[in-house]
């Protein structure tokens, strides 16, 4: 930790937040609020006189309320830096009247209480998200009383009662009455591998940490009572059975089957009431202290990080890779990587493996100083283009210049055009052309699919982000849906121009599907709002042609929901078989005439 | 393991006539099991500007792939469609194939006929046959159309930014910095350290976290 508040190549903000990223690989441009430490960070030395002289107690954060510090504190001796810190909310003030005590008893004079938020800007050209982890909160589970009974802990309040840095240097107490307990108990799995409450994953690393915490509490106070109940333990990685084995070896007692009910009795001992699924008995087990062995959960910025940067999540909420065995720490958007609990419950070993790759990888778009992009842009053809302006205001990176008062033709900068293709559907006079994905590219093959028995098949367009990765995931996922549908990938749904809907049911389709990124989570910022409103728009024709509305579909479906596409094409299917060749012939027969 | 570069004059591709090379990869029996590839190069092989068609055991392997080079050679071929796996998994492979013989990585094609269509259809072989059908002809269709493309290059700034300071963040950066690239450490506490800051001794050394 040490290091990185030496390194001269690392800048580290402290009390920071990004708030914003714009531009692309290469060259982000990253908005940051630093809030206000008002204490100087480089002149503090940390002597601690000002928490001497503060008069404002609190609960310790760092100690998870076991303790408690003032209102300017240092989180905990190694902190980095190792500057104090003012906890504006709590603090009586900095006028002298009032308090301003931290202010007379530093001799360094580094307290600065008209210090202000700061907005910082950077450019940089890659960016690792290592945003970690929200532990889960117990309280919802009111079978394991750990609101209503002080000696239930959690695993990471535990971890602070033993902790020779700790509130109790190391010593193991009782809350309730400061006495080290006789006997302690864990349970597995709060919060995790639950599809009622908490998440329905395993959280990788509870397991490991209660026998850890069992040999710990073996080597301190070898006569200790200790018991673990669990569905399974699940000792994978390297060394770790042998740990499990040398817990037991101590004594510890493993016990198949979760707590039903938690009891408070005289003295506030505990009496646990289990169901041992190995002997299939209903068991009484009293005990002094009860420990939770609480799971992860995803960080609470990560959705508002997702959608600043363009990414997508798993159903469990934690960040989702670009491939789950190729490509296990890039994010589908490039120049974007993950490191540590962000993508996924994980251990410290798994972590820091993660974070060397991700660095690895980093390293390996950076290092040539240049990146090759994709030519796949769009192209205006300048004696087509009418200036009518529509194409720039579709654009959601203003790559697009157009002089609408004095006609001058709109020209693409192809360095900020990531490609979407929503110009070249939007325009109506034909002058855009998306490259690798040209109307008669995209139309071919639609004609290729609907020349021969098209009451047969279902038209899917997907975008290649979210919902052709969904159908990639449901194939990997072996899930099984009616073989009707055929994809056309384009880029992004924003592609999907209204004449590709329109030449579809011209060519006999029964039914089509368009399918994005949901709303929020599109790959071009907010392209898939256009898909949108046309999609709206082609209802509101059909209604108009007689042309039942139903026979064209839009969904959103993200690249982790297989499960979903699969719905979709089921539910697709049965949308097909309900349109009669009657009804398609008379489509066919009004859209030819028109 | 980069592709060995052999300069050969491009093809410039010939609006009238088109020469496409067609390979439907069984994929051991990942596609094999369910859609009947050889059915499917046979059928690819009758349709318009198609000049070889072929199943092919793996065309990512490294032979599978020097078949495919061969045959570009040899037969001239300017257009190609791999029928095989996803897209977003291979398509940098079979570019970079194409690419390693003179033809414009842009003028490959993939249709998806194993995450999209054989993994997701395995009761019904048949169906999912005329699928791979379907979804190769109308790669053909598309390939036909496609145009040489050249990528450009746009200037990297060698920076990270690294969003998060616990043991996965502090990792990251200290690999970054000690490499020679600057990082910018961005952390909402006051503090580094994260959740492993909080935590006592560590499995499986059992030492201090800090």
């Amino acid at each position: 930790m040490t290091d990185v508040g030496r390194h001269p190549r690392i800048k580290l903000y402290t009390m920071s937040e990004v708030v914003d990223v714009k531009g692309y690989v290469g060259n982000f441009d990253v908005r940051i609020l630093k809030k206000a430490r008002y204490v100087d960070e480089k002149e503090c030395t940390a002597c601690g006189e000002c928490a001497n002289a503060c008069p404002v107690i609190r609960p310790d954060e760092f100690n998870l309320g076991l303790s408690s510090r003032r209102a300017i504190y240092s989180p905990f001796p190694q902190a980095v830096p190792s500057a104090y810190v003012i906890n504006v909310n709590e603090c009586l003030g900095h006028n002298p009247v009032v308090c301003a005590k931290c202010k007379d008893a530093c001799d360094k004079e580094c307290i600065d209480f008209h210090m202000s938020d700061e907005e910082i800007l950077e450019n940089v050209g890659t960016i690792v998200v290592a945003t970690g982890l929200e532990v889960y909160d117990p309280t919802e589970m009111d079978e394991y009383a750990y609101s209503r009974f002080e000696n239930v802990l959690t695993s990471v309040e535990f971890e602070r009662l033993i902790n020779a840095g700790g509130p109790t240097k190391g010593e193991l107490v009782r809350p309730t009455d400061r006495k080290t307990p006789e006997s302690v108990g864990f349970v597995q799995c709060v919060g995790s591998r639950s599809v009622r409450k908490g998440g329905s994953y395993c959280s990788n690393t509870c397991c490991m940490n209660t026998i850890k915490s069992t040999l710990m509490l073996k080597e301190h106070y070898p006569d200790m009572e200790i018991k673990v109940f669990y569905i399974d333990i699940r000792a994978f990685g390297k060394g770790f059975e042998e740990l499990y084995t040398r817990s037991r070896r101590l004594g510890v007692k493993y016990i198949r089957g979760l707590p039903g009910t938690v009891q408070e009795k005289s003295e506030k001992g505990l009496r646990v009431a289990i169901e041992n699924t190995s002997t299939s008995k209903l068991e009484m087990h009293d005990l002094d202290m009860l420990v939770l062995a609480v799971g992860m959960k995803p960080a609470s910025s990560t959705q508002k990080l997702q959608e600043m940067l363009g990414l997508q999540l798993t159903p469990d909420g934690f960040f989702l890779e670009a491939h789950p065995k190729l490509q296990p720490v890039d994010a589908a958007t490039r120049g974007v990587f993950y490191a540590g609990c962000a993508e996924g419950p994980k251990d410290i070993k798994e972590s820091v493996t993660q974070a060397s790759a991700a660095a690895a990888r980093v390293i390996r778009i950076m290092h040539k100083g240049e990146i090759t992009t994709e030519p796949i842009t769009s192209m205006v053809i300048e004696e087509k283009c009418k200036s009518c302006g529509i194409c720039a205001g579709v654009c959601p990176y203003n790559a697009i210049t157009v002089d609408v008062k004095r006609k001058i033709p709109a020209s693409v900068n192809t360095a900020a055009c990531a490609g979407c293709g929503t110009c070249a559907a939007e325009c109506k006079f034909d002058a855009i052309v998306m490259n690798h994905f040209t109307d008669e590219q995209i139309m071919n093959q639609s004609h290729a699919l609907l020349e021969t028995e098209p009451q047969e098949k279902i038209l899917v367009f997907a975008c290649n982000w979210c919902s052709y990765a969904g159908a990639d995931y449901a194939g990997v996922s072996r899930l099984q849906y009616p073989p009707n549908a055929r994809l056309i990938r384009t880029m992004c749904s924003g592609r999907v121009d209204e004449k590709f809907i329109w030449d579809g049911f011209r060519m006999g389709a029964p039914v089509i599907l368009v399918s994005g990124c949901h709303i929020g989570d599109c790959h071009y910022i907010d392209a898939n709002h256009w898909t949108e409103k046309r999609v709206k728009k082609v209802h509101k024709k059909m209604i108009k042609l007689g042309i039942r509305p139903e026979r064209l579909q839009l969904e959103w479906i993200s690249a982790a929901e297989g499960v979903r596409f699969a719905e979709v094409m089921t539910r697709m299917e049965s949308l097909r078989k309900d349109v009669t060749p009657d009804e398609i012939d008379e489509t066919v027969r009004v859209l030819t005439a028109d | 393991m980069e592709a060995k570069m052999v300069v050969r004059k491009r093809h410039e591709p010939e609006k009238e006539a088109v020469r496409i090379g067609v390979y439907v990869c069984h994929c051991g029996l990942n596609i094999a099991k369910t859609v009947d590839c050889e059915k499917v190069a046979a059928f690819a092989e009758g349709l318009e500007d198609v000049t070889v068609s072929k199943d092919i055991g793996y065309a990512c392997s490294e032979p599978g792939q020097q078949q495919i080079k061969d045959d570009i050679l040899e037969h001239n071929l300017d257009r190609v469609v791999v029928a095989s796996c996803s897209p977003r998994l291979h398509e940098p492979t079979f570019r970079q194939m194409v690419q390693s013989v003179g033809l414009n990585p842009y003028l490959m094609e993939m249709a998806n006929l194993r995450e999209q269509c054989s993994w997701v259809h395995m009761q019904e072989p048949e169906a999912a046959t005329r699928k791979a059908c379907d979804l190769v002809k109308m790669s053909v269709s598309r390939v036909r159309l496609l145009e040489p493309l050249k990528e450009d290059t746009i200037p990297m700034t060698q920076r990270t930014l690294v969003i998060g300071g616990g043991i996965a963040g502090i990792q990251a950066a200290l690999d970054l910095a000690d490499n020679g690239y600057d990082v910018v450490l961005v952390e909402k506490s006051p503090t580094i350290g994260g959740m492993m800051a909080q935590l006592d001794k560590t499995f499986p050394t059992m030492d201090c976290s800090i």
